[in-house]
C-alpha cells in the first residue's frame, strides 16, 4: 500500500477521495441541510446562495452569512437580496430530524442557517428543494450501484469464465455460445426492453435492485471471456496438474488454484468497470426508466435539464453531472494506478 | 477467403434466432401490450378489440406467434407500428439514414483524430507531450456524453452558435444545395461532438498501449540500426503490427453504428433509431421493438464478419490455415 501511494500520488489521491464520497453517502442525512424531499414552494429554481464575509457597507464578519431572498418575480423567478437580513452560517444545527445509520434520533445537521433563514449551495429545483441536499442523498444511489452492479456481474463472470476454462470441450462451447448470445444484444436497446418488462411507477428501492440486476446481467460476459483465457493457460500449468494427480476435486482446484492466478486482473478490471454502472444508472435514470422521483439519483435530477429553456436560466441544474464526472475520474484516476502497480493488461 | 466468410456467416445464424426468441419472450412477458390502454377505453367495443388482436395475431399461441415474426422478419417483413399506422421497415429505413449520418461521421473522427494522437503519445511517451495527451483522454473518457450534451446545449442557447434538436432548420427545403449541407452538420455539431469525445479518449489510450508495446520490440531497434526513417517506422512497420487489436474494435464501432447513438439521440431530440426505439419501448409498440433489436443485431453481426474479414487479410497466418485445410 505504501509502494501504491509513493508511485501513484493521483490515484491516492482519487482513493482518498471515494472514501470521501462513500462517507458523504453514510452520513447524508448529516451532511445535507435538508431532507431530499422537502419542497420550498416560495422558492422555486432559486439560484445558489452565495455566502458572504463581508456585508455591503464591508465590514468584515468572521462567521460568514447570507442574505435573504425574495421571490420578486414568480413567472421569470427573479429573486432580490434582503439586506436587512442576514443570516449566519453555523455548525451542527438543529434541523429537520432525521435517523443517522437509520436508528440515531437527532435532529443536528452538519451546517445551515437559524430562524427563517435558508441556505441553498447549489440553488433549488422546480419544486423549490435543495439541489445540494439532494445532491448528497443521490451519492448513495450513484456510489452503491457501481459496487453492487461489479460485484454481482464479476461474481457471475468468474465463476462461469472459470467453470468454461477449466472443463473445456462441451461444457466451454455450450457457455461460450450463450456468451456470444448475449453480446449480440445491442446493450442500449436490450436495456430498455428489459426495464419495460417492469412498470415505471414502482417504489424506488425495488427499482434499484432492478436496474442493478439489468446492468449485471449484461456487463458479465465480456469478463467471463477473458477469465476463461486466463484459465485455459492457467490450467497448462504444473501446479494445476499436480494438485490433480494429488485428488484434488475440481472445484477445489477452481476455487483454490484457478481464481486466485485472475485475482489482480479481476480487481484491476472491477475497478475499471465501476463507471459503466454509474453512468448507466443515470443514464436509465435521466430518460425517466431509473430511480423515481422524489427519491434523488443523480441522473434523474439531469433530467430536468433536458428543458433548454429551464437549462439556459438555471445552469445551477448541471451541478449533478459535476458529480457523476467526479466521481467517474476518481474510479479511473484509481483503477489506472492500481493497474499500474499490479502490471496488468486491461 | 470464401469459405471462412461462409463458416463465420453459419455461425452467426443461431446467435439471431436465439436473440430474437429471447427477445420476443422479453417484450411478452412485459405486463400489458399496446392494447392495454384501448382496452381500457370504454368507448371501443369488444368486438373491435378482438379484430385488433386478430389483425396482429395477438390471438395465437406465443410460440406461433414467434415463428411467423421469424419467417417475416427473414424475409425482412417486420410488421406493422401500432402506434404510427405504417410497416415497421419503412419507419426504421427512414430513421436509419439519421443514425447513420451521425455514427459514420463519429466513428470516421474518433478514428482520424485517435490514430494519429495514439502514435504520438507514444512516440513521446513519458515526456511532456504524453503526459498531456494521456491528461486530458483521462478526463475525456470520465465526462458523460450525456453531460456534455448539456454543456453545449447551454452554451448554445446563451450564443445561439448552435441549433439545438432536430436534424434540420424550420426552412430547410428553401435553403440552396450548400445551404442545406451546412445545416446539417450544424445540427449534427452538439450530439457529435458529446459522442467523440469520449470515443477519441478511449481509442487514444488504447492506441498508446498497444503502440508502446510494439516499440518495446526487437525488430524496432533494428529498424532503427537501419537508419530507416522514423515516419517509415511507426506507420509502416509498427502501425501494420499493432493493428489487430483495433480492427477487432473497428468491428464493434461497425456493430454499434445502429445502437450506439440511442441515448444522445433521445436527449438531443435527434430523430433516429434510438430515440424511435425509446419511443416504441415506452408505447409497447410490439413489432417496431422487435424490430429495432432484429436490425440492431444483424448489425452486429455484420461489424463482427467485417472484422473478422480485415483480420484475416491482414493476418497471413489465418489464410494458410485455410489453405491447410483447417478452417
Amino acid at each position: 500500500m505504501k509502494n501504491l501511494y509513493r508511485k501513484h500520488k493521483v490515484g491516492a489521491v482519487s482513493f482518498v477521495f471515494l472514501i470521501a464520497f462513500y462517507f458523504i453517502a453514510v452520513l447524508a442525512d448529516f451532511i445535507a441541510p435538508y431532507p431530499y424531499d422537502i419542497q420550498f414552494r416560495h422558492n422555486p429554481y432559486q439560484p445558489p446562495t452565495p455566502i458572504h464575509f463581508f456585508d455591503e457597507e464591508g465590514r468584515f464578519y468572521l462567521v460568514p452569512f447570507v442574505y435573504g431572498h425574495k421571490l420578486v418575480d414568480p413567472v421569470f423567478k427573479q429573486y432580490t437580496i434582503v439586506q436587512k437580513e442576514k443570516y449566519p452560517v453555523e455548525f451542527f444545527v438543529k434541523g429537520e430530524p432525521h435517523y443517522l445509520f437509520g436508528f440515531v434520533k437527532t435532529d443536528i445537521h452538519l451546517f445551515g442557517v437559524k430562524d427563517g433563514g435558508k441556505i441553498f449551495l447549489l440553488g433549488t429545483d422546480r419544486l423549490g428543494r435543495d439541489i445540494f441536499s439532494r445532491l448528497i442523498y443521490g451519492t448513495r444511489i450513484s456510489l452503491t450501484i457501481g459496487l453492487i452492479g461489479v460485484l454481482i456481474s464479476f461474481l457471475i463472470g468468474l465463476i462461469v469464465g472459470a467453470v468454461s476454462g477449466y472443463f473445456g470441450c462441451v461444457t466451454d462451447t455450450v457457455i461460450m455460445r450463450l456468451v456470444e448470445l448475449l453480446m449480440v444484444f445491442p446493450s442500449f436497446y436490450l436495456l430498455l426492453a428489459l426495464r419495460s418488462m417492469f412498470p415505471v411507477d414502482i417504489p424506488s428501492i425495488a427499482v434499484f435492485f432492478i436496474i442493478v440486476a439489468i446492468l449485471s446481467l449484461i456487463g458479465w460476459t465480456g469478463l467471463a471471456r477473458i477469465v476463461r483465457g486466463m484459465v485455459l493457460s492457467i490450467r497448462e500449468r504444473d501446479y494445476v496438474k499436480v494438485a490433480k494427480v494429488m485428488g484434488g476435486s475440481n472445484f477445489y482446484i477452481i476455487k483454490k488454484h484457478i481464481i486466485p492466478g485472475t485475482l489482480s486482473y479481476i480487481l484491476v478490471a472491477a475497478m475499471l468497470s465501476i463507471p459503466g454502472y454509474i453512468l448507466g444508472e443515470s443514464a436509465l435514470s435521466l430518460i425517466g426508466l431509473g430511480v423515481q422521483e422524489p427519491y434523488p439519483s443523480w441522473g434523474n435530477m439531469l433530467a430536468e435539464a433536458q428543458n433548454v429553456t429551464k437549462l439556459s436560466s438555471c445552469p445551477w441544474l448541471l451541478f449533478p453531472g459535476v458529480a457523476i464526472f467526479t466521481v467517474i475520474v476518481s474510479f479511473n484516476l484509481f483503477g489506472d494506478a492500481l493497474r499500474d502497480y499490479f502490471d496488468v493488461k486491461v | 477467403m470464401v469459405k471462412y466468410i461462409f463458416k463465420r456467416l453459419l455461425h452467426f445464424i443461431p446467435l439471431i434466432f436465439g436473440m430474437t426468441f429471447i427477445s420476443f419472450l422479453i417484450i411478452k412477458l412485459a405486463p400489458g401490450d399496446f392494447l392495454t390502454s384501448i382496452k381500457m377505453n370504454p368507448s371501443v367495443s369488444k368486438e373491435t378489440i378482438k379484430a385488433l388482436e386478430k389483425s396482429y395475431g395477438f390471438d395465437q399461441p406465443v410460440m406461433k406467434q414467434y415463428f411467423l415474426w421469424l419467417w417475416n422478419a427473414v424475409r425482412f417483413n417486420l410488421g406493422y407500428s401500432m402506434s404510427y399506422h405504417r410497416p415497421v421497415i419503412s419507419l426504421i429505413g427512414e430513421r436509419v439514414f439519421n443514425t447513420l449520418s451521425l455514427t459514420v461521421s463519429a466513428f470516421l473522427i474518433s478514428w482520424l483524430f485517435a490514430v494519429p494522437l495514439g502514435i504520438f503519445a507514444a512516440y513521446f511517451r513519458n515526456r511532456f507531450t504524453d503526459k498531456f495527451i494521456i491528461a486530458i483522454s483521462i478526463v475525456g473518457i470520465s465526462i458523460p456524453s450525456f453531460f456534455i450534451a448539456f454543456l453545449l446545449m447551454f452554451i448554445a442557447a446563451k450564443t445561439g452558435w448552435f441549433p439545438i434538436g432536430g436534424v434540420v432548420s424550420q426552412n430547410y427545403e428553401t435553403l440552396s444545395f450548400l445551404g442545406k449541407v451546412s445545416d446539417r452538420f450544424k445540427h449534427m455539431f452538439i450530439p457529435l461532438t458529446a459522442m467523440v469525445i469520449g470515443s477519441i479518449s478511449s481509442l487514444v489510450r488504447l492506441i498508446r498501449g498497444t503502440v508502446i508495446d510494439e516499440l518495446e520490440k526487437e525488430y524496432v531497434k533494428l529498424t532503427k540500426a537501419k537508419g530507416l526513417p522514423t515516419g517509415v517506422i511507426l506507420f509502416k512497420h509498427v502501425l501494420r503490427n499493432a493493428l489487430n487489436p483495433f480492427i477487432t474494435l473497428i468491428g464493434f464501432d461497425i456493430a454499434g453504428l445502429l445502437s450506439g447513438a440511442a441515448l444522445i439521440e433521445i436527449i438531443t431530440a435527434w430523430p433516429g433509431m434510438g430515440r424511435l426505439m425509446f419511443d416504441a419501448v415506452m408505447a409497447q409498440d410490439f413489432f417496431v421493438v422487435m424490430g429495432g433489436l432484429y436490425i440492431g443485431g444483424v448489425m452486429l453481426i455484420i461489424g463482427n464478419l467485417i472484422a473478422d474479414v480485415l483480420l484475416a487479410l491482414n493476418d497471413p497466418r489465418i489464410k494458410e490455415r485455410e489453405i491447410e485445410g483447417q478452417l
